[in-house]
């Protein structure tokens, strides 16, 4: 058996106070502390806070490195080794195959859950857990990669009824993030080649900005007057609602300016 | 007013008289006389004296060229001839005759409508005749025939007349034959040479005299009068009363198209765009009022003038000043001076019309093969195809470190003039590779950087270009994991059937399966593959082929591009020694895939599917092939068995041996990369009395026991890890 050991730790949403006070006591005993940061980033903070914060240097991995995982496996063999990463580390980027390894080679893991985008932004918005479908993340086009499966899967949703959680592109290493903007571009982009009737520029869609930060930008409006707003600094979400229960209406109304006129004709249906 | 002066005035009025008007090349078997041919047509027209014709080909202007003895350049000349009472412009392209330089001769080709096939009298057709018929024929371009060195058949090997008309009788049927097994549907029948109606000539080109069925009855000279004159050595006379040009020049007009006929026929066969546009009617009219169209075939070098574009008119007409586009190029050209070429004269002129041949200047973007136009959305002409495609690479340093930059741009311009030079430029490592048709090939090329461009460098010692396979189909689908593991691709690799590989490398397959995917699975299944392989196809590089054979994978249409992009890659540099690859089938059977479509996007796609088929490759039975050469040997008897040695030293295998009097001719094949200074191996061994030539023929799995060798060395040299990784390294 081996003596170190691999805890993953989310980070959370925003800054270096996301992490919960389990994960903050886990990793003041580390040996070791590996981060990646090339799905998402703690806009609110830096390396060198969290590192203060924490009071240990922390090696970040580029993809490729975490991929390989040999770095972080051969750590953990011997040492007492954490891994973090943005928000709960299991949830949208998975790093479950790095765990599967690690218990391969018979070394203890942990998880130490943080919060994630994928319950924050139901949260924010006040629209329930229990009625989202299938999340998708729209991909910036490459050039030999347009990936349109998001618009099937809303269109699945949709069909069902099911709200869709669309996440957008974050490129650390090329210091690119896909705003709520191009992704609703790319959204009407995917109904035109498609012609499948799932969106307009009057469907109703909403924006969370900066989720976890303490002023949130939080927007529910047809998507040709959201279009045109600027939402700020990243990381942007968007959701694509399905129907509707009278208590997500009035949410929206309240918490994200749903104008009362939309809001009116949405409790009617 | 002197002749010359006399016919370029005279070539310039002729200029729009399209019946009077005849594109032609000379092509031949290596040193069959095509050059001496083509000088003495031109100063029997007057470009140069009569005395030198022969002596100074003209044509070889090259200074390199007449070192060797040997036409590297295709030059063109035009020149006036007189038949029946009126003139007409004769535009003659020179092609090169040794098979190194296949690609030239294919170009040259492109601008002609009809072509004069030079065979030697005591050779017969050779194996070079048979690729230039071909060639001529590809490109609908009709041949006649010229059967030279007749002199030699009576002065040196005595033949009887009877012997003689027999010979003839056999080169003729032969030609007819080769004619027949490539012509054209539409000219089957009608494009065989015959002797009576005057589509074949017999002479002399050095002694400058030729005869044909219709010249005897203007003359009232026969056969036997011919075989007198040679006899008695007094082929001066025959060269005045029966003088080759005045021969051969009445064939030309008698017997091939003008550019009138021709470009109907023509056009439709080398433009794929709309016949019915303006510029398609004016193309097949060869209407000079029309639109544009120019088919650069040459590129040439000019100390003074910079690059010269040679090529042909196909419509409207050229002029100086003109603004050009060439197709591809984003930029506006301006043409600077318009030419005619008459050998390694450019007589300027204002303007060059649609059924000429023009030599510009200006055109900077031109390589040989541009279509250059006056409106930058026409359709190009179809890509010229090449026969042969390079073998043998040398790695090329400056002398001087601070000629570094300018190598790099005289590498990139040498093979803008020839694109069967392929020039990779390394700017990392500094190391510079240029591959060529053969060492020949290479060498003039060497020279032409040291000479023409004054760039001093040192080559390497040339190495062949290997190609990798496998022997067999994979015993089972090999699994490629992307980095993330969220992703699983499965692949199967076999060897393509002969018939396949075969049709990919005459072009007969498109490359671009997106545009013509029906043409493609259609053909495919005509050549024996089954429906659901060929209808699987999305992808093909060089000769290799990927195919899906997957059902209902959801998601999978999207990767689709990312895994062409994986398997033009793994196309381009095999797992064995990072050699191209050739023959194979990628089959795609499975695929597991991620739900999200970010954690299946290039990075995780591309690597998986590569893996998968390095993976395959190695798991089915991996070979190397080398490049073969055919080598024909003409020996005279006493020297054969030092001939034989040199062969069996170089792993030839000899297929055939035939005696003719007291020559033996060896036809053998043997690998490049044994053929390495045979030329002044064998000149020294049989005191330079054998003829000898050699032709590419593709690619042949090397010998089992060499292979590691041989894996070793190319990997050492590319820094690479001197064995090959076993499968089990693609599996993670």
């Amino acid at each position: 058996m081996n003596k170190g050991s691999l805890v993953f730790i989310g980070l959370g949403l925003y800054d270096e106070k996301d992490i919960t006070l389990k994960g903050f006591e886990e990793v003041k005993k580390a040996d070791k502390v590996f981060a990646e940061f090339y799905t998402a980033k703690l806009f609110g903070t830096t390396l060198k806070d969290i590192e203060t914060l924490i009071g240990k240097k922390i090696t970040v991995l580029s993809r490729e490195k975490t991929e390989k995982g040999e770095v972080v496996l051969d750590s953990a063999e011997k040492h007492y080794t954490v891994f973090l990463t943005a928000g709960d580390p299991m949830t949208a980027t998975t790093h479950v195959d790095l765990r599967i390894r690690a218990i391969k080679r018979g070394i203890n893991t942990q998880v130490v859950h943080g919060c994630s985008i994928i319950t924050a932004v139901p949260g924010l918005l006040g629209l329930q857990s229990y009625k989202f479908g299938r999340t998708t993340t729209l991909v910036f086009p490459d050039k030999n990669y347009f990936p349109t499966s998001p618009y099937e899967v809303i269109k699945e949703n949709k069909k069902m009824g099911l709200h869709t959680l669309v996440l957008l592109d974050v490129q650390a290493d090329k210091n690119r993030y896909m705003t709520a903007n191009e992704g609703m571009k790319f959204l009407l982009e995917m109904e035109e080649k498609n012609r499948g009737n799932v969106l307009s520029k009057d469907t109703l869609v909403c924006v969370v900005a900066r989720a976890g930060s303490n002023k949130p930008v939080v927007k529910a409006d047809s998507i040709k007057n959201l279009i045109k707003i600027d939402f700020g600094p990243p990381l942007h979400t968007l959701v694509v609602p399905g129907r509707l229960h009278f208590m997500e209406v009035e949410a929206l109304i309240a918490l994200a300016h749903l104008p009362a006129q939309l809001g009116e004709k949405l409790q009617k249906i | 007013m002197g002749k010359k002066e006399d016919n370029i005035k005279k070539a310039k009025n002729l200029m729009n008289k399209l019946d009077h008007i005849r594109n032609i090349g000379i092509a031949a078997h290596i040193d069959h006389g095509k050059t001496t041919l083509s000088d003495n047509l031109l100063a029997g027209c007057g470009m140069m004296s009569e005395e030198l014709a022969g002596k100074q080909l003209v044509l070889d202007y090259d200074e390199q060229e007449q070192n060797r003895g040997i036409t590297i350049n295709t030059a063109s000349a035009s020149m006036v001839h007189e038949f029946e009472g009126s003139e007409y412009l004769i535009n003659l392209l020179d092609t090169p005759g040794h098979v190194d330089f296949g690609g030239d001769v294919t170009r040259a080709m492109r601008a002609v409508d009809g072509c004069v096939v030079v065979v030697c009298a005591v050779e017969g057709a050779m194996p070079q005749t048979e690729t230039v018929v071909r060639q001529a024929l590809r490109e609908k371009v009709k041949p006649v025939l010229f059967i030279n060195k007749v002199d030699r058949l009576i002065n040196e090997l005595r033949v009887t007349p009877e012997e003689m008309q027999q010979r003839f009788i056999k080169i003729i049927n032969k030609f007819n034959e080769l004619v027949n097994k490539m012509v054209p549907e539409e000219f089957k029948g009608k494009w065989n040479v015959k002797v009576e109606d005057g589509s074949v000539a017999f002479g002399s080109a050095y002694y400058n005299w030729a005869i044909s069925a219709p010249y005897m009855k203007k003359s009232g000279l026969s056969f036997k009068d011919i075989y007198e004159y040679c006899n008695k050595n007094d082929q001066k006379t025959l060269a005045k009363k029966t003088p080759i040009h005045e021969v051969l020049l009445d064939m030309v007009v008698d017997h091939l198209p003008s550019p009138k006929e021709a470009q109907k026929y023509r056009i439709p066969h080398i433009w794929r765009g709309d016949i019915n546009s303006e510029l398609g009617r004016s193309m097949v009219e060869t209407d000079e009022n029309g639109p544009l169209a120019v088919m650069i075939t040459k590129i040439i070098m000019d100390p003074h003038a910079g690059e010269v574009a040679v090529g042909r008119v196909y419509s409207g007409k050229i002029e100086r000043g003109q603004e050009v586009y060439v197709a591809g190029m984003p930029k506006i050209n301006r043409v600077q001076q318009v030419n005619l070429m008459v050998g390694a004269d450019r007589i300027p002129v204002d303007f060059v019309s649609a059924g000429n041949i023009v030599a510009a200047t200006g055109i900077k973007d031109a390589i040989a093969g541009s279509t250059v136009t006056d409106n930058p959305d026409v359709e190009p002409f179809e890509r010229i195809v090449h026969i042969s495609e390079p073998v043998v690479t040398v790695a090329v340093e400056a002398k001087n470190t601070k000629d570094l930059p300018k190598l790099i741009e005289v590498l990139r311009t040498v093979s803008k003039a020839d694109p069967s030079i392929q020039v990779e430029i390394n700017q990392e490592t500094g190391e510079n590779l240029m591959s060529g048709m053969g060492e020949l090939h290479l060498e003039i090329t060497e020279y032409r950087i040291k000479n023409d461009y004054g760039v001093d460098i040192v080559t390497s010692e040339p190495i062949v270009v290997y190609r990798e396979s496998v022997a067999k189909k994979s015993p089972h689908s090999f699994e490629g994991k992307s980095p993330n593991k969220h992703n699983r691709f499965y692949i199967e690799v076999e060897p393509l059937p002969e018939n396949i590989i075969k049709a990919l490398y005459n072009n007969e397959i498109p490359q671009n399966v997106k545009k013509y995917r029906n043409e493609v699975v259609k053909k495919l299944q005509e050549l024996g593959m089954d429906k659901e392989t060929a209808k699987g196809v999305f992808g093909i590089k060089g000769l290799n082929i990927i195919t899906d054979v997957t059902k209902g994978i959801q998601y999978l249409f999207e990767t689709r591009e990312l895994i062409k992009e994986a398997f033009e890659e793994v196309m381009k540099s095999g797992p064995i020694a990072d050699e191209p690859c050739q023959g194979l089938l990628v089959k795609l059977v499975d695929a597991k895939l991620h739900e999200d479509a970010i954690h299946r996007g290039p990075a995780q796609v591309i690597p998986a599917v590569r893996n998968a088929i390095y993976g395959a490759i190695m798991t089915s039975d991996p070979v190397l092939l080398e490049p073969m050469q055919k080598v024909f040997i003409s020996t005279p008897q006493e020297l054969m068995g030092d001939a034989t040695r040199e062969l069996n030293q170089r792993r030839a295998v000899v297929r055939d041996m035939q005696t003719e009097k007291d020559m033996v001719n060896i036809d053998a094949k043997a690998p490049v990369a044994e053929m390495f200074g045979f030329a002044s191996a064998i000149r020294s061994a049989t005191g330079g009395r054998v003829l000898w030539n050699t032709e590419n023929i593709g690619f042949e799995p090397l010998p089992r026991q060499l292979q590691p060798e041989i894996v070793r060395k190319i990997r050492e040299r590319k820094g690479l890890k001197p064995e090959p990784y076993p499968p089990e390294y693609y599996m993670d």
